[in-house]
Order: C-alpha cells, then sequence, then structure tokens
C-alpha cells in the first residue's frame, strides 16, 4: 500500500518563547527545528505498515527551502521519496496550505491508500489542514486516531473517548489524523541518515491562495517568569514542602 | 445578525464546553446586536437548560442517524442550519469534536475557520498556538465567521430568557456525510485515578534517569492519592506509557497541586499544566525554566528530595 504522510517545519521552543521585533515569527535564530510528535507518529505508522503489506512512504512538507532538514529526518526512519512544496518561509492559512498540499497529491499521481496527517500542527493548532485537503480530494477522513490496522481494503481506526475507545471502520483510500501515542517512534540510525541522503526530494513552487485567516501579529501570553518561592534545598527541604500540601488541605 | 452556536452534549446534558462557547457567543451577540438571544443548533435531542443561558431558539436536527456519532453528518446539519438563519459567526467548543464538526463545516463551505479563540470581536479573533503558550491575533475574511472557543478560557455566564422555541428539522444528509461513523465501542479497564481529573499529580521527566527511577514517584503519589505524570522525555525513552504523558501532545491537567520533578519546564509540557492551581517544582538547577512557572521550587536532586518527602509525609500521618 503506497502512504503519504504530511510534516510541518517547527522550531523547537525551549523555555519561553521570544518573538521577532515585527510581532510575526518566533526569533528562531538560536533554536533547532522539528516536526509534531503527532506527525513523528504518522511518520513512524506509515513506514511500520509499508513495513508490513509493503508499497510506498512518502513525506510532504509545504515549507521554507530549509524544511529539506525534515524531510531527510522522516526519510531517515523509513520514508522512500519527499514532496517539498517551497514557500518564501511566510506560514500559509490552512485553507491555502490545504489547496497546495491537495494539488499536489493530484500532480503526484501515485493513488495513495492512506493520507496521514496530524490531529493539529505543533505551531498553529488549525485542527482543520487534514479535513479540508481530504474534502478537496473527495476522500473520507478519520480524526484524532491512537491506533490504526488495515486489512481487507479497509483501515480500522480507534479514537480514544470517554475512558474508552470509539472504532471506526472506512473503506481505502482514506485520510487519517493521528495523535502522539499511536506509537512509540524510532529515532533514526546512522545508516538510516545515510541513506536518506540519497533519497529523493521533488521540489516545486506552488501557487499560493490569498489568507482568509490572516496574521495581525504574535503575543506571549502574561503569566509567565513569576519566580517560584523557593521551599529549600535537598531533602532537608521536606517538612516546609509537607507544610505546604497541609496548607492547600491535601494531607 | 444571528449568532448560531453549536452544543455538543450527553444525553441532552451539554458540555461544559459547550456552556462556554454559549457564554463567549453572548458576547458577540452583545457586540453586534445588543442583548438579542442567541440560536442554538442541537442534534438527536433538545439539550437542557439552554434558556438560563440566553438561546431564544433551539434548532434541533433530527436523524435516524444520529444513533452513532458522524462528523460529517452534525456538520451537514450545521451547513443547513447557516444556509437557513445566514448568522454573522458561528460559535462551537474548541473541543475535539467542536473542532472537528467545525473544521468539516469550513471544508463544506471553503469558508476561513478560527480555531481555539480566547476573544473575538467582529471578524478580529485572538487565538492560542502552542498549546497556549503563544496568542495570535488574526482577522478573518469571510461573511460568516467560524470560530471555536477554547476550553475554560472563558467562566460559564447564566442570562436566562425563558424557555427557548425548538426549530426541528431533518437534514439532508449525503451517502458521504454517513461514510466515517462510530461503528464499535472497545471499554477500557478503568485503573485507579485518572491523570486528567486528578487532584494531586506527581510526575518526573529526564532527571528521574531509568525506568526503575519511577519507583519513589509511584510511591509518593500513593501516599499522596495521586496520579503519575512525566515528560515527553520520559515517554520518548520508553520508561512510562504515553497515557502518563503531560503537555502539548499528552494530558492537560488541572490537579490542586502539580509536583514536577527532573523535568525543565519546556513550554510544551507546561502547556499541560496550566490548569495547575499550585506547582512545586524540584530540580538540581537553580536556573531551570520550571522555576519561572512553578509556585514553589526544592533545589535538589529528586533521588533525595522525593523519598524524603514521602518520610516526612508517613511521620506527619503517624503522628
Ligand atoms: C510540538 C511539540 C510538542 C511537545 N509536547 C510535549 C508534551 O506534551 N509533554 C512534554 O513533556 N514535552 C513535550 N515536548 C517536548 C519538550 O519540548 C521537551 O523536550 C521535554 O518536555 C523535555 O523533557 P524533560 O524536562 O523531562 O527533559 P529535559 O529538558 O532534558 O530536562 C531534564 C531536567 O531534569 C533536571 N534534572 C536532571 N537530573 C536531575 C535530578 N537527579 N534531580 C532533579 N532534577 C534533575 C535537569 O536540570 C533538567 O532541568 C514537545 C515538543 C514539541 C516540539
Ligand atoms: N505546511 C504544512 N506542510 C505539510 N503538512 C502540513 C502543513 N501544515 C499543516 N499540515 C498537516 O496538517 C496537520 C494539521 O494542521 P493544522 O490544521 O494546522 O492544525 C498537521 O499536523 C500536518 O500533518
Amino acid at each position: 500500500m503506497n502512504i503519504l504522510t504530511c510534516v510541518k517545519r517547527v522550531p523547537m521552543t525551549g523555555g519561553t518563547i521570544v518573538l521577532t521585533a515585527d510581532e510575526q515569527a518566533i526569533e528562531t535564530r538560536h533554536l533547532g527545528f522539528t516536526i509534531s510528535p503527532h506527525e513523528e507518529c504518522g511518520i513512524e505508522e506509515a513506514v511500520r505498515l509499508v513495513e508490513a503489506h509493503g508499497g510506498e512512504s512518502v513525506v510532504l512538507t509545504l515549507g521554507p527551502a530549509e524544511a529539506e532538514e525534515q524531510l531527510r529526518d522522516c526519510m531517515a526512519i523509513g520514508a522512500a521519496r519527499a514532496i517539498h512544496l517551497v514557500t518564501d518561509g511566510e506560514e500559509w492559512d490552512p485553507q491555502a496550505t490545504a489547496a497546495a498540499i491537495a494539488a499536489a497529491i493530484h500532480a503526484d499521481g501515485t493513488a495513495f491508500d492512506l493520507i496521514l496527517f496530524g490531529n493539529e500542527s505543533a505551531d498553529a493548532g488549525n485542527y482543520q489542514v487534514a479535513i479540508r485537503v481530504a474534502y478537496a480530494l473527495g476522500l473520507p477522513v478519520v480524526s484524532g486516531i491512537k491506533g490504526i490496522s488495515v486489512a481487507d481494503g479497509q483501515v480500522r481506526c480507534e479514537r480514544e473517548s470517554n475512558g474508552g475507545r470509539d472504532v471506526y471502520e472506512v473503506p481505502l483510500p482514506a485520510v487519517v489524523s493521528v495523535l502522539e501515542g499511536l506509537n512509540l517512534p524510532r529515532y533514526p540510525s546512522v545508516p538510516g541518515r545515510m541513506r536518506a541522503k540519497s533519497k529523493p526530494v521533488a521540489a516545486s513552487t506552488p501557487p499560493r491562495r490569498e489568507s482568509r485567516l490572516a496574521r495581525r501579529r504574535l503575543v506571549v501570553p502574561a503569566g509567565q517568569g513569576k519566580q517560584a518561592e523557593i521551599l529549600g534545598h535537598g531533602p532537608d527541604a521536606a517538612p516546609r514542602v509537607v507544610e505546604i500540601l497541609q496548607q492547600i488541605g491535601l494531607l | 445578525m444571528a449568532v448560531l452556536v453549536v452544543i455538543e452534549h450527553v444525553d441532552g446534558e451539554p458540555t461544559e464546553p459547550s456552556l462556554q462557547a454559549l457564554t463567549f457567543a453572548r458576547g458577540y451577540a452583545v457586540d453586534g446586536a445588543p442583548g438579542e438571544p442567541v440560536h442554538a443548533l442541537a442534534v438527536g435531542l433538545a439539550p437542557r437548560g439552554l434558556g438560563e443561558l440566553g438561546v431564544g431558539t433551539v434548532h434541533l436536527a433530527e436523524h435516524d442517524a444520529f444513533g452513532s456519532y458522524a462528523p460529517a453528518a452534525v456538520a451537514r446539519s450545521v451547513v443547513e442550519t447557516i444556509q437557513r438563519l445566514a448568522p454573522s459567526v458561528v460559535v462551537a467548543a474548541g473541543s475535539e469534536l467542536g473542532n472537528e464538526v467545525m473544521a468539516h463545516v469550513a471544508a463544506m463551505l471553503d469558508l476561513p475557520l478560527a480555531a481555539n479563540c480566547i476573544s473575538a470581536s467582529g471578524d478580529e479573533v485572538t487565538r492560542i498556538r502552542w498549546g497556549g503558550s503563544l496568542l495570535e491575533e488574526a482577522t478573518v475574511h469571510s461573511d460568516v465567521v467560524l470560530l471555536t472557543v477554547q476550553p475554560h478560557a472563558v467562566a460559564i455566564e447564566k442570562a436566562p430568557v425563558g424557555e427557548p422555541a425548538v426549530e426541528r428539522f431533518t437534514p439532508d444528509l449525503l451517502p458521504a456525510d454517513l461514510a466515517v461513523r462510530v461503528t464499535d465501542r472497545v471499554e477500557a479497564a478503568a485503573d485507579g485515578v485518572s491523570l486528567a481529573d486528578a487532584k494531586i499529580v506527581v510526575s518526573a521527566g529526564r532527571g528521574a534517569g531509568s525506568a526503575e527511577g519511577f519507583g519513589i514517584i509511584e510511591e509518593l503519589a500513593a501516599l499522596l492519592g495521586g496520579a503519575v505524570g512525566c515528560s515527553r522525555a520520559v515517554t520518548m525513552s520508553g520508561w512510562r506509557p504515553h497515557t502518563d504523558q503531560v503537555g502539548q501532545t499528552g494530558t492537560k491537567i488541572a490537579p490542586e497541586i502539580y509536583i514536577a520533578s527532573g523535568i525543565s519546564g519546556a513550554t510544551q509540557h507546561m502547556a499541560g499544566c496550566k490548569g495547575a492551581k499550585k506547582i512545586l517544582a524540584i530540580n538540581t538547577d537553580p536556573d531551570a525554566p520550571i522555576f519561572a512557572s512553578a509556585d514553589y521550587g526544592v533545589i535538589g536532586d529528586l533521588r533525595e528530595v522525593v523519598p524524603a518527602i514521602s518520610a516526612e509525609i508517613r511521620r506527619v500521618k503517624g503522628a
């Protein structure tokens, strides 16, 4: 079976977020980049399904030239090739993103049985690109999935709800958006990284639809930087900790 | 211009995030047309108590298919109501299902959708990014503004307007609207306190050092009757299952106190414990970022501090 997984390059922010002076983006000069944990699980699942059922695992991103780094990371885990929709670095709104991804899937020509997304992107969290792509392609879409199995041309999806799991069974081809916890993604191996260097990346520059969810500015919410009251150092602090627990009424 | 709110309910009992969305939407109506009652939409049966929250009309979608959840069927009902009512804004809870249904609505109509908003006025919204670690102010370019409301961003406020009128309709569902629906259910064995509901959460990060390193964390959690949590560094190492992970892509917790040891305090971790009333951080590094979001701190090795707290609790309880 052929599986496409869509991933988005995002900065690895640490303990605090610093914005650029124009308040349009996160200051990333000293940051590394990654993809969402949900998408990592998507890549891992695609590789496992192809190991079990045969076929090809393909990874796609829409992002700046530097996003090739994330495509190589995904190919190091096992994706066979990549599709890179190159932008000038500015974030596209979810409608424009979905339109470009759907057009790229058409243009690629591969009959993908499964198209995997993260349930929400790490940074924007729009909760919608997967669903929009599914409508553009006329495919069924299941969201927020933590369990996938494929048999007899059907995908069986499990989604957590009210302490149990709801089951959806959908004929392939289908779009599925996944959540972290679906599997435990492997780390890329050194030989995997070596092989990834020579795997093909098909790059193109798609036209951009006008933003209808247009960012004005980013704001770091108030409330950070309160400094904790230090109760003590080492085990000697234990009596103070227990006093606090008693004060709150927990003991 | 009308304001339409999509109400999620369990057997007629509206969910809390839906009532928050309703309160949020009333503020919206006041901006547009002062004091006008809002319209609610529900599927299956009319939710109870909506008149208390300023709802004048309930649009009730009825269909045999609503016996099991089918996101596109709910969305189709919303789309039909939008076409009939021509509202200026459509609001739903920014819950898993709320965001899903509204994304289907947005895709069906090819309209923009702003997810997880904390405030809005006209076509200008403020929404969360990075699980709440960052805010985005955006303009929605559309005649009808579709948005969802970040759970717990607004407190529920009552505004009684009497019993709402109920307008029943049967949506014209396409076969594709029913292609994805819940067909089965797997019940999970209930084991102990759930992380999301726990009053006390004791957690550890990479500083725990190993799966075995969680022995002292489990011991303290058991003494306090709390649940065990962890960071993503821990789940990625395979020391704990993902169900224990607190954070943006893990569980969101809201305990009375969150005891976080050996956790640096990355924004994605803190996004999961914003709901905690108090945070106690235990860390060897006095400059760890977590001390800037915690209420209390202990500087030290969790392998010494955590057992000492357990011992002190035993001493106090024994006394
Ligand atoms: C999109 C995205 C989503 C993410 N989602 C999540 C999420 O849901 N949850 C999550 O947790 N992370 C998440 N992460 C990862 C996050 O960015 C951090 O990498 C992670 O939280 C770090 O875990 P940690 O604090 O345990 O490890 P580290 O950052 O390595 O910190 C370990 C800390 O332990 C202290 N320490 C070491 N030894 C001891 C000791 N003996 N006693 C006391 N202290 C000690 C150190 O001083 C340090 O502060 C996400 C990342 C991304 C990009
Ligand atoms: N720029 C992008 N490139 C590739 N995939 C994306 C992009 N933006 C979003 N996606 C995919 O769509 C999912 C949901 O994104 P969102 O709707 O922004 O929350 C993500 O987890 C990705 O799988």
